[in-house]
């Protein structure tokens, strides 16, 4: 349901300020902190960080603060290259791979958060379970019903491999599934744009023989036709991948198999 | 692990709304007003109906600067609405999905609703 405001428990009070001395170029990182052992509400650390002592992106700044400053900062982070989808976090008002985003790029002080509308673990960490789940319930594998050739793979033309490109790349960090006011309000039942992507990638596979059951199993009024293109997704995804795009073209798959 | 006391991570408080997202929220408030504005059609066409006098005081009513100003605000939803049900049509069939389409989009709605609001304030 659409609730507006925060639970009292998740209400975001002022934090601690952590001042960087004799620095020339300082950027303010105001950071979400959440300490699941204090039981106090979640708080909004500041941290001074000397631009002329830091990496680029904003991963390399919240691994100075964590080595340097605060070595209780806790979030998820792996590749540093933007394929793993670790250090998916809300930046600056959008949700972006924190070792993608430039620091230049944010004007002013640097505001970060876990993941919007999800439970947070600690400090930047979201439980992504609810996701997960939703995803295994689309079974994001090829399913077949024949036996494949004896003599080799299961083939596809160009043209039909082509029609995976813009799925096949999602690193389901879910910046789009958590950019989505429709998934904030509907997330017990709505799929979301990564899981509905990852829906469409195998629909779209000329090789699975079970886009029928798969078009059956979202053919239903909260699962599939809560998006109402208001298309967050797709201006967040740090992949430049098109979400709306898929769910539309799920939604196509559908009247074109009653016509 | 429990998951019960987890805080919930702020989400509209600190989501920057891009201009497509505006623009879909703005399509479900107008939506809303052209509803309770079908209302006021109501009573318009009722007092009508009813007789002189009664119709007199809806015109009175309607006809003032409130009145005036709220028919204008309904114009205005009413062209937003259909402007961007027109966008919405597009995207059923798939097209104008891509980000700079669906910006373009956007702004061709903004337009269209502004110039025909207008348009039909000077004709009326």
């Amino acid at each position: 349901m659409v609730d507006f405001a925060l639970p009292p428990n998740s209400r975001v009070q002022p934090g601690k300020v952590y001042k960087a001395a004799g620095a020339k170029r300082v950027k303010v990182f105001k950071i979400y902190r959440y300490d699941p052992d204090s039981g106090a509400n979640p708080r909004l650390d500041s941290y001074e960080i000397d631009l002329d002592n830091c990496g680029p992106m904003v991963l390399d700044a919240l691994l100075k603060i964590k080595n340097e400053i605060d070595s209780t900062l806790t979030f998820r982070r792996s590749c540093r290259e933007g394929i793993c989808g670790s250090c998916a976090m809300n930046i600056d008002g959008t949700n972006t791979l924190s070792c993608l985003k430039p620091i230049e790029d944010i004007a002013g002080e640097a505001a970060i958060y876990p993941l919007p509308h999800m439970p947070v673990v600690k400090d930047l960490i979201p439980d992504l379970t609810m996701p997960y789940a939703q995803l295994a319930s689309v079974k994001p594998w090829m399913q077949t019903q024949t036996a494949p050739p004896p003599d080799g793979e299961r083939l596809q033309s160009p043209e039909e491999r082509e029609k995976l490109d813009g799925l096949w790349e999602c690193i389901l960090c879910f910046c789009c599934q958590t950019s989505c006011p429709s998934y904030w309000w509907n997330g017990d039942r709505y799929l979301g744009p990564a899981v509905l992507l990852q829906a469409a990638r195998w629909i779209l596979d000329s090789r699975d023989e079970m886009t029928g059951e798969r078009l059956d199993a979202l053919e239903d009024p909260f699962k599939l036709y809560r998006c109402h293109t208001i298309m967050n997704c797709t201006k967040t995804c740090p992949k430049g991948l098109n979400p709306a795009k898929a769910i539309g073209a799920i939604k196509e798959k559908l009247i074109e198999r009653r016509l | 692990m429990t998951t019960r006391n987890r805080p919930l991570s702020p989400h509209v408080q600190i989501y920057k709304m891009p201009f497509t997202a505006i623009l879909s929220i703005s399509h479900r408030i107008t939506g809303i007003a052209l509803a309770l504005g079908t209302v006021v059609l109501g009573y318009w066409l009722a007092s009508a109906a009813y007789g002189p006098a009664a119709y007199g005081h809806a015109q009175a009513i309607l006809g003032s600067l409130v009145g005036k100003l709220v028919l204008f605000g309904w114009t205005g939803a009413l062209f937003y609405h259909l402007c961007n049900g027109i966008r919405h049509l597009f995207w059923d069939v798939g097209h104008g999905y891509e980000k700079a389409e669906a910006d373009k989009s956007g702004r061709m709605v903004v337009a269209a609703a502004a110039a025909l609001t207008l348009l039909a304030w000077i004709i009326g």
